[in-house]
């Protein structure tokens, strides 16, 4: 039997750990090498591990991720709005203090840097918070594309801890660790607290799991954040809280339809190919890869991104390749896995628009084999709004 | 787990129990421990021939796709039909979850393969690294 991870890994030349490495290993978590960070792919299933386990926690309990992996460009300074405004797609104008919305960093073709969260913390202060793989290439772009702003970026993407606590026993879970009144913080909006006795504390309501939860940035400092993650759990135990790993985290974020750099979204692939239109505001007069994507608009786009089902018996994986009825190759794979919540095999795929429409037959190369799948509705998950 | 002593193993994490002429193949408790949830196990038919060292099937976890390689030469008598529905007792009984019986081509060809205490001490050097 020989291996191969659906997931492509990074060169292993330094591997990068985050604070909470060693408690992962000590759990027993299974490590892989995710973009050059050291992290836990899946806990054993004597802690209540396992992919589909924590899946299945994440969406009908609660789950705790490590994510500190994740990057974080603090923008401050009296003209931050303007450089916010001038390196990402979305409309920072409409951010309150508190409040947060998802982004992206465009080059100048109009294709993706990365995707972003971008957080207004104060009055002139906004935190970006980026992918891991694209730490340092985020950082020095957005450097250089700010330098004419009177406004300082700064890395600060080793000063935290970052854990996520999702699902939808997540905020009865966090609210016993915290001062803050969290049925006050909607979604996509942010605070600041005590948690686990340490003061000031930013929690934000979003996540990658298309649930409903909080992430929550901690001192990086080792034995703080052991202290964090242990207490949630602990926290956690009467509502079968368990820790999740990047397995999970990747399936969760592919049945909500959330990009994933290097996947969905690429320095190739652009706004309108995406299917990100909405959160992209071309009404703003400015900002960069907006002429591109004007002229791009203008052109239609040649391949959309669709979610497809197997019809037949098989899993469609990354970079397998989509065929039409006929046989002609027409488009490829982006991220496919089980769907362990939705039990079915499901994929996203780019595809020329004239195979977007829901219903439409494809075939999926598996191992030589043109397999079925069927062009379905996306977000193949969605959480039920809460009436309340 | 402790491997039983009743059959060989590969290097590639499959073991096989040989019966006179006949075999049976599995993969082993480490194969599934690495792999995590199986959700799929793709089988030949049975009278294929299976070659030494080749492939003869797939296994899926949920984030993973790994060949199957045969243990040793032979015809395909038998597959586990539970396996189409129930891939995950692969995880739960690695050792009783077998995949193919198989009519060997040349018993001999076992001579070549692990014992269990050369397995799990290959096992344990290869998680050292």
């Amino acid at each position: 039997m020989s291996s191969v991870e659906a997931s492509p890994a990074g060169s292993t030349i330094a591997v990068r750990k985050t604070a909470l490495n060693a408690v992962h290993r000590q759990m027993g978590a299974k490590m892989v090498d995710f973009n050059g960070w050291d992290m836990p792919v899946e806990y054993p299933a004597s802690i209540g591990g396992g992919i589909i386990n924590e899946h299945l926690a994440v969406r009908t309990g609660v789950g705790i991720f490590d994510v500190s992996h994740m990057g974080d460009i603090r923008l401050a300074g009296p003209q931050a709005l303007a450089a916010v405004q001038h390196i990402s797609m979305n409309d920072a104008s409409r951010l309150e203090v508190g409040q947060a919305q998802y982004s992206a960093l465009l080059y100048p073709q109009g294709t993706f840097v990365d995707d972003v969260i971008v957080h207004r913390l104060d009055e002139n202060e906004y935190l970006l918070v980026i992918n891991a793989g694209t730490r340092e290439k985020d950082f020095n772009w957005v450097r250089d594309n700010t330098r004419q702003f009177d406004c300082a970026a700064e890395n600060l993407s080793d000063d935290f801890t970052q854990i996520a606590i999702q699902g939808p026993k997540g905020v009865a879970v966090l609210q016993k660790l915290t001062d803050a009144d969290l049925s006050a913080v909607k979604v996509y909006w942010v605070t600041r607290g005590s948690v686990c006795g340490l003061g000031n504390i930013l929690i934000a309501r979003t996540g990658y799991t298309a649930e409903d939860g909080f992430e929550i940035y901690v001192s990086a400092e080792e034995a703080t954040s052991a202290r964090v993650w242990n207490e949630i759990l602990k926290a956690g135990k009467e509502f079968g809280i368990v820790p999740c790993g990047l397995g999970a985290r990747n399936t969760l974020r592919l049945e909500g339809k959330l990009s994933l750099y290097g996947h969905e979204i690429s320095d190739t692939v652009n706004v309108w190919e995406a299917g990100l239109a909405r959160f992209c505001k071309m009404e703003k007069a400015e900002f960069v890869g907006r002429d591109a994507l004007e002229k791009a608009k203008a052109e239609g786009v040649t391949r959309t991104l669709v979610g497809l089902e197997m019809v037949d018996r098989g899993i469609a994986r990354d970079g397998y390749k989509v065929f039409d009825g006929g046989g002609r190759e027409i488009g490829y794979v982006t991220s496919g896995s089980p769907a362990p919540f939705l039990k079915k095999n499901i994929a996203l795929a780019y595809v020329p628009p004239e195979f977007a429409a829901i219903g439409t037959g494809v075939r999926v190369e598996i191992r030589g084999q043109g397999v079925g799948a069927q062009v379905v509705p996306t977000p193949f998950y969605k959480r039920a709004k809460k009436t309340a | 787990m402790a491997y039983p002593t009743d059959r060989k193993y590969t290097k590639e994490h499959e073991w096989i129990q040989p019966s006179g002429t006949k075999a049976t193949i599995g993969i082993t408790d480490h194969a599934q421990d690495s792999l995590g949830d199986i959700v799929f196990v793709e089988l030949p038919k049975v009278g294929a021939e299976l070659a030494a060292g080749k492939t003869f099937g797939t296994v899926e976890s949920v984030k993973a796709v790994s060949d199957l390689f045969a243990p040793a030469s032979g015809t395909v008598t038998e597959t586990n039909p539970d396996l189409a529905t129930s891939p995950e007792k692969v995880n739960k009984d690695p050792h009783g979850s077998w995949m193919v019986k198989i009519t060997l081509k040349n018993a001999g060809e076992l001579d070549g393969l692990l014992s269990a205490a050369d397995y799990e001490k290959f096992v344990a050097e290869e998680a050292g690294h």
